[in-house]
């Protein structure tokens, strides 16, 4: 039985008791406790089932590496799978659910592939499932993902929120065991900006558990003192809950602030990502013990020695009465000793070692009556939900059988890895230290930064250094080093404090257990929890040929579970290098990527949800379109009426009314996104000139020209009117997706390339709301404004004039995009909204009504007028679009020119533009291809071109489209067939794409 | 002609860590040309009303004001009712000179943030150093608000001053409060 013993617990408050739930039943634990020192104390120990064999689980470790024990928390809107109980803080009222198994965490039918296990070992998937091909998708694929998985995923939406902050400082200190907090009061006594994150509640990490002398007083003293000391400096700065979770380049880190995780009743954000700049980063990670790989070592009950003692010392939960301790390394004897001193029994303590002496710990565990049994081994954990016994042996033989020894836990030690993922993230090398079985961190090969000096430099446990003097010594001069590289001084009268040493005899590393262990016991001997990968499953890899330790861990899974490999990778390497008959560090590590431990999606998105998703962009009068029946559509990140609906009509017949409304009497169309972008100086015109296709310099005061602009690839950019203003200033209007984008190749044009020429631009879209007003009685609308003259003969055609309008100060043009008579108005933003109220009410007896984007596109499908985006891909030039009289003959250059003179550009086979008309009136689908004789070399029918507008025209009451077809200017008459993905095949005569008034009649009224 | 409005109505909120309100519209002009000239300082410092400031600085006072934008680019501002006037003044003084004056007041959206917390409720959405060390006096920084370009400065040092595009005048507000909501304090600027 687990339990929580009357003494002990140094992190519980607990005159505050707390109630939760396990899978429904209630349970009872302290302010302090994490989920898994509460359900032990609860005698949970199983947690959950394996991913692959749905063996029974329980918790392993105590800190983020755990790789067992994870649990659905919460529900509805605060629902999360896979969260682990040993980073899980407990609050009253936690709900948790156990995941992976069906139907119960007792019963589960899933366990029936432990049975099959020798049928389904390493790559068993990829051997098993090939053929029949289709079987993968329809059988397969949806069996495997029922029976394999972690937890569910949320259906609710998250009802928390989320936020970034950003942080700047010299000193970046991540962990705040003795080692973080020695360098922080190294970086802090020197002035700089120091910032420390601690991932747990608690700052002093392992130290205070595994106890020992600090300058001759207890460290917990120590821990104390230090921290007393950098509260007190103002430039120092310290969070707890707040995890590094990811080192970037140019000495960017990410850190996860868990804000009320432990307080969900709490106000405020959940989560808070730090984006944080450092001058240097210290990770001072400690490091992880690693199991050891017997038989049921994956049995619930066996544990991590530390783990042992952290639930013992930090919660006051022990394990079970009974714990046998299974060793190759001095540390673990803590454990027993901590356990003997508890009260509970220790059995014996299994060392692989054969010392001949006795060091001290060894001594001490002696002197305590402990059994201590050099050069054995478990040879197999007996039980299945629960540890009964071990089985032990001889580690240097293959198993037989010595003796069983009844008890109810079992803690490992197979040594200590540093934690040197943050090290490695951006490029830190390691290299492999023999002495302690492990690989740290290779200090003259640091991830580096703009300067080539390194960044990131480790402090404590995380570079290797595992007595408590040694961790102190190396976090100070890691500091001092990091604060000389950075400029700072600091005050030599300071310097690490003293820890008492303890003689300790060398580990041996292990890694597997017994040594000469039969295939039997290697099928039973768990590297990957998680992923239930097993030794033998390494070994297979290896005698399947997968050498490559990146290629072996993808074939068997070995480290790629949420825990990714914290205790399973050395032991993986290890066996690897085992069964390839080679060296550890020959066969290398995988890569480290962030984040160190899963944050939150929450935490990554920040702001970025509901209303704030992303900026919607809205005109000055975006309010009266909400309020007028519009429906929106998306260009860009404006917010445009597609069509405004009036009463139940559908949003089809609101668009055909629109467009006969425009075309009979006056429509008003809100043009304030397209851009509009202002280019002055002596060298203006010549810098057009070079911008567009067309000759702009020759433009005179008061005149517009509609012009195109290419890219030097002679790709068709961009395309709107330009209106020269005066001698040296022009207005160039853009699409409305191309506003920011040409006002940056302007910006690129102007800054790298012609840098010697006078001219300045600025972009003035959002300077003005503009409104077209359209229609035959659009003229007469503006006369009743009153103002200005805006007759045909004051204000021609292609025109445009400053003046005044109602009272309104703006400029007309008098442009179209329609063909009807149209004049759009420029007034500032902020009587955007008063001008369009001045207009619909002038309006009223004259049919005046808003119109959307799709009247807009069927206005100019009918005369035939292109829209880049439809007609433009990024892969049609001008000269595609029967634009050649847009393109200045007389310049010598322009953006484009070049390219376009190339053999594939001049290519009559290009595919041209012409109009489209179905042979009866329906429409035809836009994208479709028209088919061609014959296929291609994939058995394809060949294509001859394709549809590239096509909407139906109220005006002509028929289907036009615009399409590029092979030699189509010339084709002429032809029929086309347009195979539909509806089953249909539609038949489209080639026509010239001005299908309504080719004379121009109407706009030049 | 009406009474120019601003784009959200001068909206406010003082529900969370800081006072929230949209303000204006405020008169501005971009000034480009060569900022080492005479000429073109002594127009820009007429029609700002203030001293020429150093680059990434502004110099304001009240209504009016001069901020650095670029080597070659000034923001000025001055009361919604003065730009035209002011923006005619620059033509004249610099005539004779290759520069671009023109009016972008309602291009712009202008926020006023006071609070104790101003610092972080920033900090929360602009990758800037906002460490009373590192940010103060005049500084001014063209910068990002979550995903929109914008522009800030403190005139003191328990208010900022934002500026951004008036189309996202919307979501800045709401950015805004959304880091400004209540029990989401930092306590990375104060001990």
């Amino acid at each position: 039985m687990s339990t929580r013993l009357a003494t002990g617990g140094r992190l519980l408050n607990t005159a505050e008791p707390l109630t939760f739930t396990f899978n429904g039943k209630q349970m009872r634990g302290y302010r302090g406790d994490t989920l898994a020192s509460a359900l032990l104390a609860n005698d949970q120990m199983l947690m959950g089932r394996s991913f692959k064999y749905h063996r029974p689980r329980g918790v392993v470790a105590a800190g983020p590496e755990e790789p067992n024990a994870l649990v659905n928390l919460g529900r509805e809107g605060r629902f999360e799978p896979n969260q682990r109980v040993t980073t899980t803080a407990l609050f009253d009222g936690l709900e948790a659910t156990s995941q992976n198994h069906w139907p119960s965490l007792e019963f589960d039918v899933g366990a029936i592939n432990a049975k099959l296990g020798r049928f389904l070992p390493a790559g068993f998937y990829y051997k098993m499932f090939i053929y029949p091909r289709s079987f993968w998708k329809h059988v397969y694929e949806p069996v495997i993902r029922h029976s394999a998985g972690l937890g569910r995923a949320p259906k609710a939406r998250d009802e928390d929120t989320y936020e970034h902050f950003y942080a700047f400082c010299d000193v970046l200190i991540i962990g705040g065991g003795v080692a973080g907090l020695e360098a922080a009061r190294t970086a802090g006594r020197s002035g700089a900006r120091v910032l420390l994150l601690e991932q747990t509640d608690h700052f002093g990490g392992r130290a205070p558990v595994d106890g020992g002398l600090v300058d001759d007083k207890a460290v917990d003293n120590f821990v104390e003192e230090t921290l007393e000391e950098l509260g007190k400096m103002d430039n120092v700065q310290m969070r707890l809950r707040t995890m590094g979770a990811g080192v970037y380049d140019h000495g960017y880190v990410l850190g996860y602030e868990q804000l009320t995780d432990h307080a969900p009743e709490k106000p405020g954000p959940r989560h808070r990502l730090w984006r944080i700049r450092a001058g240097h980063v210290i990770t001072a990670t400690g490091a992880i013990e690693r199991p050891l790989s017997f038989a049921g070592n994956d049995i619930p009950g066996v544990m991590l020695a530390g783990a042992v003692r952290d639930y013992l010392v930090n919660w006051g939960v022990s394990i079970g009465d009974r714990t046998v301790l299974v060793t190759n390394n001095d540390n673990a004897y803590l454990t027993a000793i901590s356990l003997k001193h508890a009260g509970l029994d220790v059995p014996a303590i299994l060392d692989t070692r054969v010392l001949a002496r006795d060091s001290e710990l060894v001594a001490q565990a002696r002197a305590l009556g402990i059994r201590i049994l050099m050069g054995h081994a478990v040879s197999s954990v007996k039980g299945t939900k629960r540890v009964t016994g071990v089985a032990i042996c001889s580690q240097a033989g293959e198993g037989a059988v010595l003796e069983e020894i009844a008890c109810d836990a079992v803690a490992m030690s197979g040594g200590w890895s540093p934690v040197v993922h943050l090290w490695s993230h951006c490029g830190g090398k390691l290299r492999w230290d023999t002495r302690l079985a492990c690989f740290s961190p290779d200090v003259d090969n640091p991830p580096k930064g703009a300067d080539g000096m390194g960044f990131v430099t480790t402090a404590g446990a995380a570079s290797g250094m595992f007595p408590l003097d040694d961790v102190l010594h190396d976090a100070h001069a890691a500091a001092d080093g990091v604060l000389t590289s950075l400029g700072f001084k600091t005050p030599r009268a300071f310097s690490a404090p003293h820890a008492a040493r303890r003689e300790e005899a060398p580990m041996a590393p292990v890694w597997m257990m017994p040594q000469g262990a039969s295939a039997k016991l290697r099928e039973k001997m768990w590297l990957d929890y998680q992923n239930d990968v097993k030794v033998s499953d390494v070994r297979l890899a290896a005698q399947e040929g997968f050498v490559s330790v990146e290629h072996a861990k993808r074939y068997t899974t070995l480290g790629m579970a949420t825990d990714q490999g914290k205790l399973s990778n050395i032991n993986g390497i290890a066996t690897l290098a085992g069964a390839l008959d080679a060296d550890i560090p020959t066969v290398g590590t995988t890569t480290f990527r962030p984040p160190y431990h899963p944050i939150s999606m929450g935490a990554i998105g920040g702001a970025a949800r509901g209303d704030t998703f992303q900026p919607l962009r809205r005109t000055p009068l975006h309010d009266w379109h909400d309020a007028n029946g519009a429906i929106w559509e998306p260009v860009g990140q404006w917010r445009r009426p597609y069509a405004y609906k009036r009463g139940l009509e559908s949003t089809h017949d609101a668009v055909m009314r629109e467009v006969k409304n425009v075309r009979d009497k006056l429509g008003l169309l809100d043009a304030s996104t397209l851009g509009k972008i202002i280019v002055k100086g002596p060298d203006a015109g010549r810098f057009l000139d070079m911008m567009y296709t067309n000759m702009m310099s020759t433009l005179k005061p008061g005149k517009c020209r509609y012009g195109l602009m290419c890219s030097e690839n002679g790709f068709l950019i961009d395309d709107g009117v330009v209106a020269r203003i005066d001698d040296d200033t022009w207005l160039c209007h853009t699409t409305t997706g191309g506003a920011d984008s040409i006002h940056a190749h302007m910006e690129e044009w102007l800054q790298t390339e012609w840098w010697d020429w006078n001219v300045y631009v600025a972009n003035v879209t959002e300077q003005y709301a503009q409104i077209a007003v359209v229609g035959p009685n659009a003229r007469q609308a503006l006369q009743r404004l009153g103002g200005m003259d805006v007759s045909k003969d004051a204000l021609a055609f292609m025109e445009w004039a400053d003046g005044t309008l109602g009272g309104f100060k703006c400029r007309v043009y008098r442009i179209s995009f329609s063909g009807e008579l149209s004049y759009e108005i420029a007034v500032d933003a902020s009587h955007g909204q008063a001008l369009w109220d001045a207009l619909m009410a002038v309006g009223t007896d004259l049919g005046a009504m808003p119109y959307g984007t799709e009247a807009l596109h069927i206005l100019r499908a009918e005369k035939g007028f292109i829209m880049i985006g439809d007609e433009t891909d990024g892969t049609v030039i001008p000269q595609d679009l029967g634009l050649n009289w847009a393109i200045s003959k007389k310049k010598d250059d322009y953006l484009g020119k070049r390219a376009q003179a190339r053999s594939h550009m001049t290519d009559p086979d290009r595919w041209k533009l012409v109009g489209l008309e179905t042979t009866d009136g329906s429409t035809l689908p836009d994208g479709a291809y028209a088919v061609g004789e014959g296929t291609n070399e994939n058995g394809q029918r060949n294509t001859v071109g394709r549809v590239t507008s096509s909407y139906h025209s109220p005006t002509l009451g028929k289907g036009i489209a615009m399409g590029l077809v092979h030699n189509g200017p010339d084709r002429m008459g032809e029929v086309l067939t347009f195979p539909g993905v509806d089953g249909r095949e539609y038949q489209a005569r080639i026509v010239d794409p001005v299908f309504y008034d080719r004379d121009g009649e109407k706009q030049n009224v | 002609m009406s009474d120019p409005a601003s784009a959200l109505g001068n909206v406010s909120d003082a529900s969370g860590m800081v006072g929230i309100r949209e303000i204006g519209p405020l008169g501005m002009i971009t000034l480009r040309g060569d900022l080492s000239l005479k000429p073109v300082i002594r127009a820009a410092v007429a029609a700002g009303g203030v001293t020429m400031p150093d680059a990434r600085h502004c110099n304001t006072e009240g209504m009016q004001g001069i901020a650095w934008m670029s080597p070659d680019e000034l923001l000025i501002m001055c009361p919604h009712a003065e730009v035209q006037d002011r923006l005619a003044d620059l033509h004249d003084k610099l005539a004779k000179h290759h520069m671009l004056a023109v009016n972008v007041s309602d291009a712009r959206a202008v926020f006023d943030v006071a609070g104790p917390c101003v610092r972080e409720v920033i900090a929360k959405l602009a990758p800037v150093d906002m460490h009373p060390d590192h940010f103060n006096g005049t500084m001014f920084r063209r910068t990002r608000f979550a995903q929109v370009p914008a522009a800030f400065w403190m005139p003191d040092g328990q208010s900022a001053r934002i500026v951004c595009f008036r189309s996202v005048a919307q979501y800045m507000f709401d950015v805004l409060l959304t880091a400004a909501q209540a029990g989401s304090e930092v306590g990375h600027f104060n001990r």
